[in-house]
Formats: structure tokens, sequence, C-alpha cells
């Protein structure tokens, strides 16, 4: 069943035909030992995290500083070659996935932080300085690096600026965007831009907005600049578990209503409580429909008092348990089962299909109820999982392969959901990126003239649409409606199989 | 320039709007509130009033984000978060700087990226600004963004027309993320000796836990650093934030006189005498050395020495442009042929122009949006 949902761009034969004469010179412009063709170690390029795709590129480079990424970029702009940037490949939709007659161009090497500057607090950072190393780096002096996606100790910086990062934090600290200050670019011409700096405001037109979100079609990005904040003086979780989910779903609108940014606010309903539960054991409690994590951080009397409101609130709401973390271990455990969430439901079933959506918070509840009943229409199960305080549903549908006809279900239910998500006034992909997965739902959300304006910017930066080829944008002839991240028990494992997800 | 020997239109809806734009016709200076048409290069072109796009579309304060048309004043939104106990977070200035015969307006804001003190902490216009409806140069209606807080579907086009000035496209409707107003707020006053001891100041407040909002240096008063939240955090917070400082406040001041206080920061009240004003974007620790550089008449300084305000009696551009390594100067304020015949923002790099130049032909390939506003 793999790679029967989105067709992957066809290569140019000629192209492939000429793959000797393009490596000669591949391996005169770097070191030949960092132009790697062999096919075996090729595998280890040939997909992402959305490991149902796969395809060997042409080769992959690998330059150790950008005046290389430029030579190679005016190389392949001679040429005509397509590329695809790759940073530590953890994309969830797809976007690193190469194409046959592609040269990926690798940033592993790009693995130096160039600068810290506590005075300005900022980080200069190459472009694949993982994201947790940018926080280690700093966290002696007690500052640290705010987005922190979940595959954080193995995703770059890189990696985030095309994604747009967020992670359990971004409520109230914000995505990628409001972190980074300005960055180094090649752009498919080869020329090298500085966009930003360690100034706020890029000024002009904010091509740095532009570029943070642009899932590598526009560019490859080799250094980045990225403010850093004070670590919080405290941090505590509240544990609330509520009989229905619509009680949860109000406690967190009305949390928000009330004048309270959590640092997170997370929720997960009974399915995924139990499976997290008989998994880590982190002490949820089992009798509930739903239960919500809120993190509140800052001075300890602040979090004091803010616990006292979010309980009242609680309360308010029918919440049949509270309990706020009282010391750091004890946070990290309430932790603990939301993080494994998803390993957790991937024992329970022999496949999952993860769902990205993000909706206005007032329609939570009954995002929830219709998710709940078209689970019983496609007769499946469904857990929800979820950043409940922005809005970005994680619905992971659970199925079996194996069984005739349950893939199909499973896509058509996904299918159901991510509709229900636009219609809701919401969106297809709150933190995934559209990549390949999403990317021929685009049209359900965006009309022709939107898709349009947003592809001329695309052809300014790169006329001849070499840049990360067959992604975001609907291909013109396509083979499929459909788009999610699938994963399978038995799948042979992406790069990061054992990453934690949520 | 005397708008009276110009046509004006005054589309009521995006379909009048994209009715206008698609014919052919005229250049257009877009014009809604009328408040900033004193900034950036003068636009020779048929006005179009925008001020018929008004009014709040829709507002619920537990999704803490807010749709409006774009001509709608930012007097009436404020308003109307205030009521919600809610505000918009990057802080719009008023006053000094701007035309005080028009009404500012949340499209405008929004077109001149436009933040004040709180950016330095809480962000900027644009990263408040999550979605749109505009018509481009070509007269295509079109969507950017979306309505909801957590957003990675496609290009981040908020981005891109925040801070554009009107040269991509006229906003028909927009949406902006809102956020909660603190509960109670202190201003802490302190007497330094220099710029570069008012720097370090801030650098260390803002770098410390006890979460100053915003830090500015205002010659006359001294270093000013603003805490905001509940009571008893702030009064914890303030203890916290001495003692890391090792110092005393020169005064302490409360809610009414730091709002008042931070509103003339904000508009740079301090200068409005000036008839030469800069603001210059700037990595804070080059602050001190830009202006000896610069040899400022009067100065402030936002954003913990980021954002440098400067007054002048004439406009000197090399000298001031000159005095910048990273960053950018935008004179806000010159007699009119000043602003004719030097560049209002900091000219790109070249092959970053030449994208520009690009990009703005993708929106509107005839220039007849704000013809020249930022050349």
């Amino acid at each position: 069943m793999l790679g029967r949902m989105i067709c992957l761009a066809q290569p140019d034969a000629a192209i492939l035909g000429r793959k000797a004469t393009i490596l000669e010179a591949l391996r005169s412009i770097l070191d030949p030992a960092d132009v790697i063709d062999d096919d075996q170690l090729l595998r280890a390029y040939e997909t992402d995290a959305l490991t149902a795709y796969r395809q060997r590129p042409l080769a992959v480079v690998l330059p150790h500083n950008t005046q290389q990424v430029a030579a190679v970029l005016r190389y392949a702009l001679q040429e005509g070659l397509r590329i695809v940037p790759r940073g530590a490949g953890t994309s969830l939709s797809g976007g690193a996935v190469p194409v046959a007659d592609a040269i990926v161009v690798g940033m592993g090497r790009f693995n130096r932080i160039v600068e810290i500057d506590y005075a300005d607090r900022c980080v200069v950072a190459q472009s694949g300085v993982t994201n947790l190393a940018i926080s280690q780096a700093v966290a002696a002096r007690g500052f640290y690096y705010a987005p922190d996606p979940s595959s954080q100790i193995a995703c770059t910086i890189g990696g985030n600026v095309a994604e747009n990062s967020g992670g359990v934090h971004c409520l109230k600290y914000g995505l990628t965007t409001h972190n980074v200050l300005g960055l180094e670019m090649v752009t498919p011409d080869g020329d090298i831009l500085r966009l930003g700096g360690r100034h706020l405001d890029a000024g002009h037109y904010d091509l740095l907005g532009l570029m943070i979100g642009s899932e590598g079609l526009l560019g490859i990005v080799t250094e980045v600049t990225v403010r850093i904040l004070p670590r919080p003086q405290t941090a505590r979780a509240v544990l609330i578990g509520f009989g229905t989910a619509s009680g949860a779903s109000d406690c967190v609108a009305d949390v928000i209503a009330a004048g309270i940014i959590p640092a997170g606010l997370e929720m997960m309903d009974a399915p995924a409580i139990r499976a997290a539960e008989e998994f880590v054991h982190a002490g949820y409690p089992l009798d509930v429909a739903a239960l919500l994590i809120v993190e509140l951080d800052g001075p300890a009397a602040e979090v004091d008092e803010l616990i006292t409101r979010v309980h009242g609130i609680a309360n308010r709401h029918g919440a049949s348990s509270c309990r706020a973390s009282t010391d750091e271990a004890e946070r990290q455990r309430f932790w603990a089962g939301r993080k494994a969430a998803f390993p957790a439901v991937g024992r329970i079933s022999p496949d999952y299909l993860c769902m990205d959506g993000s909706i206005p918070r007032r329609h939570l509840a009954p995002v929830l109820q219709s998710i709940a009943e078209l689970a019983q229409r496609h007769g499946l199960r469904v857990a929800n999982v979820f950043h409940a305080g922005d809005g970005n549903l994680h619905p992971l549908i659970l199925y079996d392969a194996n069984v005739a006809g349950e893939l199909e279900r499973a896509e058509a239910f996904g299918s159901d959901i991510l509709r229900l998500c636009v219609d809701a006034g919401g969106v297809l992909s709150g933190e995934h990126g559209v990549g390949l997965e999403k990317r021929d739902l685009m049209t359900y959300q965006f009309g022709p003239t939107d898709l349009e304006v947003q592809h001329r910017i695309k052809r300014v930066f790169d006329p001849q649409l070499r840049f990360n080829p067959g992604k975001v944008f609907p291909a013109l002839s396509r083979c499929s409606e459909q788009g999610r991240e699938h994963v399978h028990a038995q799948a042979a494992p992406g790069a990061h199989a054992g990453l934690p997800r949520f | 320039m005397t708008s009276e020997h110009f046509t004006s239109l005054r589309p009521g809806t995006e379909t009048e709007l994209v009715e206008v734009l698609s014919a052919p016709g005229p250049a257009f200076e877009l014009v809604a509130g009328g408040t900033k048409r004193g900034i950036g290069r003068p636009v020779d072109a048929t006005l179009l009033d925008l001020s018929g796009l008004s009014g709040v579309v829709d507002y619920q304060p537990g999704e803490l984000v807010l749709t409006a048309r774009p001509a709608t004043s930012l007097r009436q939104i404020e308003a109307l978060l205030q009521e919600q106990h809610q505000r918009l977070g990057f802080e719009p200035p008023t006053g000094a700087l701007l035309d005080p015969s028009g009404e500012q307006t949340l499209g405008g804001v929004l077109m001149a990226n436009s933040s004040g003190s709180r950016r330095v902490t809480a962000g900027s216009a644009r990263d408040h600004f999550i979605g749109f409806r505009a018509v481009n140069g070509r007269g295509e209606a079109f969507v950017g963004g979306g309505r909801v807080v957590k957003n990675v579907t496609g290009f981040d086009l908020p981005k891109v027309l925040a801070g554009s000035w009107g040269t991509l496209a006229a906003l028909t409707e927009v949406t902006v993320r809102v956020v909660p107003a603190a509960e109670s707020e202190c201003t802490l006053l302190f007497t330094v000796e220099g710029v570069q001891a008012a720097v370090e100041l801030c650098s260390a407040a803002l770098g410390s836990t006890c979460e100053v909002s915003a830090a500015a240096f205002v010659p006359a008063r001294g270093v000013a650093l603003r805490l905001e939240g509940l009571a008893a955090s702030v009064q914890t917070r303030i203890a916290g934030l001495l003692a890391a400082l090792k110092r005393s406040p020169q005064a302490h001041l409360d809610a009414t006189a730091s709002r008042e206080l931070w509103r003339q920061v904000g508009a740079a009240s301090a200068l409005a005498r000036y008839p030469v004003i800069w603001r210059l974007s700037v990595p804070p620790k080059q602050a001190a050395r830009i202006l000896e550089a610069i040899e400022a008449e009067e100065f402030q300084l936002d954003w913990g020495g980021g954002l440098i305000w400067v007054g002048a009696t004439r406009v000197d551009v090399a000298r001031v442009r000159g005095a910048l390594h990273g960053g950018h100067a935008t004179l806000v304020r010159a007699p009119l042929a000043e602003r004719r015949s030097n560049a209002v923002f900091e000219p790109p790099a070249p092959a970053i122009a030449a994208l520009a130049a690009r990009f703005k032909a993708a929106f509107d390939p005839q220039d007849r949006l704000n013809p020249g506003r930022m050349n």
C-alpha cells in the first residue's frame, strides 16, 4: 500500500541519463566524499518521518559552508536540476521526501553555534544545529529557546524555519516565526541573502517572515539568529479530569477567556488516557472522559494564584478531579503520559493515522462530538490527543491495514475530519506543515486565486519550480484527494522511529 | 501634493474594490484614516478612499481573535477589547508622529507594521496579524492566513502584507490575535549616566526572570522598566528585579502614571518639536556607538535599546545610515521635499532589492498601488 495515495513528482529521464556527468561536476565543487550516490547510503535519505513515501534521490550532497551551498545551487541552476533541502528529516508531512532526479542538499554539516549574545539575548546558529542544542548551549546562564517541537532532540533549527515549528509551549511563547530575528539563505539562483539580523523587524518587505514556514520551496537556510528567553522561575502542571469532553472543552475556553495564558494547555480523551496510562503509569485518572494538562509558569506567587483560578474554573465546569504538581518530578510525570500518547496508541492498534487540523477554540466541543459520530459512521476507533489551548487537533484514527477495507475507511474518515476542521473555520495544518501529505487538500481550504497568489511568490524565487518539487501546491495531475501521516507498527522504520511525537 | 486635485473613489465593499482595481485605470494612493500619509515617499496618484471598509466582523473574547474590516478605527477596536479586559499585545503607538486630523485604523497599523514598547517582549504587529482578505493590484480578491492562531497551511502571507505600506494589496478584512490585558502595571524609573549604562541596565532587566514587559530610556526621565500582570506577581517581581539589578529606582510610577509615560514613549512625544525624526531598529548593544556617530541632537531609546528615535533639524541620510552595521533607519518625519529626494526606508541590499521588485510585480505588476512609496 505504500505510496499509493499521493503522486510523487515524476523524474526527468534526460537528467537521470546525465547522472555520471552531474556527479562528476558535484565532486569538483565539493570534496568528493561529500557527494553520495551509493545506493545503500542513499537509503538513509529516501524518506523522512512520513515513511509511507520514499524515493531515492539522484545524489545527496553534504556541503560544509554557505559558499559551497551557493556553488551547488548555481550549478543546479545552470543544469536545471531539482533540489530537495533536508535538515534532520523529521518532517511529519513529507517535507524532505526526495524525488528521483533531485539533488538532496543535506545540512547536517552546518552544526556549529556561531555566537551566543546574552546582552542582546540571541543565538546565531548554523541551520543544521538541533533545536535542543540551542537551549542546551544557553541553559547554564538560565536561558532557553522557546519553540519546542516534540522532535527537538533531532530536528534542526533550519528545518524549524522551513516548517514554522511549534511545540507544546507555543500557546504562550509563539511559533518559530515569533522567535527568529534573522537568517542567512541561498536562493535558487545561488545568491546569498541576509534577512533580518539581531535587530527587531526585518525591514522592507518581510521576506524573513515569508521564508519561515515556506517548506523548502524558496531556498536553503544556512544560518539562523534566534531570540532566547530567560527560563521562568517556576513551572507547575495541573491535571484536571472531566466526566464529559464538552466540560473539558468549555473549561479550556473559560481559562483563556479569564485572561490566563498557560504555558501549555493539552487535552486527551478517554481512549488516549487509557493507552497512555497503561504505557507509562503517569497517574492519570481512568474514570474520566477527558483530561486536561494545564501548565503555568512564572514567579511562584503568580503560578500559585493562577492554579487557584484554574481550579475554580475547572470546578464550575464539573471537574471530577484536579491535581497540581508539587515538585518538578511530579510535573515531569504528568507530562510523561501526554508525551508518550502517540506511541501508547501505537501499542493498542496495529496502525494509526495522525491528523493535524486546527480549529477555533469555541468549536472544540462540537468538533469532538462530530469526530465521535464520524468514528461510528466509519466503524473505526479514534483517540484524541491535542494542543487544546490553541485549537490544534491531533485525532489518531486506529485501524488495521491487514483487515480488508480498513485503510480505505480510515482514509475516508481522515478526509472527513480535515474537511470538518476547514468547515469549522479552521485550517488543514496547525503545525506539521502541508508538505506532500496535505498538498492535494489545499484546494479545499484555498480557492484558485488564493493558490495562484501564493504560487506567484514561489515563482518569484524559483521560476523553474526546481525547489522541493511536488510539495505544498496541488499537483496538476493528481492521483488522490487523500493525504495524511500513516504510522504502521510493522512498517519499515524511518530515520526517527524512536522519536517522541506529540 | 493637494488631494483636492484628484478624483476620490470610495468603494464600500470588497466587490466594489475589485471593480475599481480590475478595470484599467490610474495608480492609486490608498487612504483610510490618513494618519500616516506623511510617512514614506509621497505618492502622487489618485486617492482611493478605503474608509468605507469599516466595522468589526467577529469578536469572541474566548477565542483571543478579532476579525474586522481594515478601516475600523483603532480607537473603536481598543475600546471593544477593553470592555473584555483584552488588548492588542503589540501596543500600537498613537500620537505625535501621526496626522492628528485623521483617525488611525487597524488596517493602517498593520500595513505599517506599527508596534509600540511591548514589541520587545510580546512581538510586533505582524506577529499578531494572522489572516486577511485583500485585493491586489491585478484586481484579484484573495485570502491569506486564517482565523486560527495556529496555522502553517501555505505561505505566511500576513507577514508579507504587514509593513508593505499598501504597495502589494488593499486589505478588505483582517484577523488579529488579541491578548488578555494585564490586571496591574507599574514602572520603575532609574537615573543612569549615559547611553551605554542605560542599555546595559535594560539588557540586564530584560534578561532577568522578572518579566519586564518594556524597557526604554528617555534622557529627561531616565531608564523606565515596566512590569505588568497580577498585582501580587508584579510586587514579587519588582523585589526580584531590584535585587538582580542591585539598584534602587529613583521613582515608582503607579498604573495611571505608568500608562501615561508609555503612551508618550510610544508616540516619541519628547521629540515632537523636531522637523526631522528618524526611527532606527538596531542591535541594542550598538545603540551607544550609533548615537555617538550620528551626533544626535535629541533621542530616546525603546525596546531595551533596539529602537532609537532621533530628533534632528536637518536630514543627513549619509551620516545616519552610515552609522548602522545591521538594522535599518526610517525617516519617519521630514519636509516633503526631503521625502521626495531621499530614501525614506532603508534601501535593501541589491540582491534583496531585485527580489523585492519581482515580489511587488507578482502582486501589482502595473505599479498601481501606492507607487513609489517604499522606494
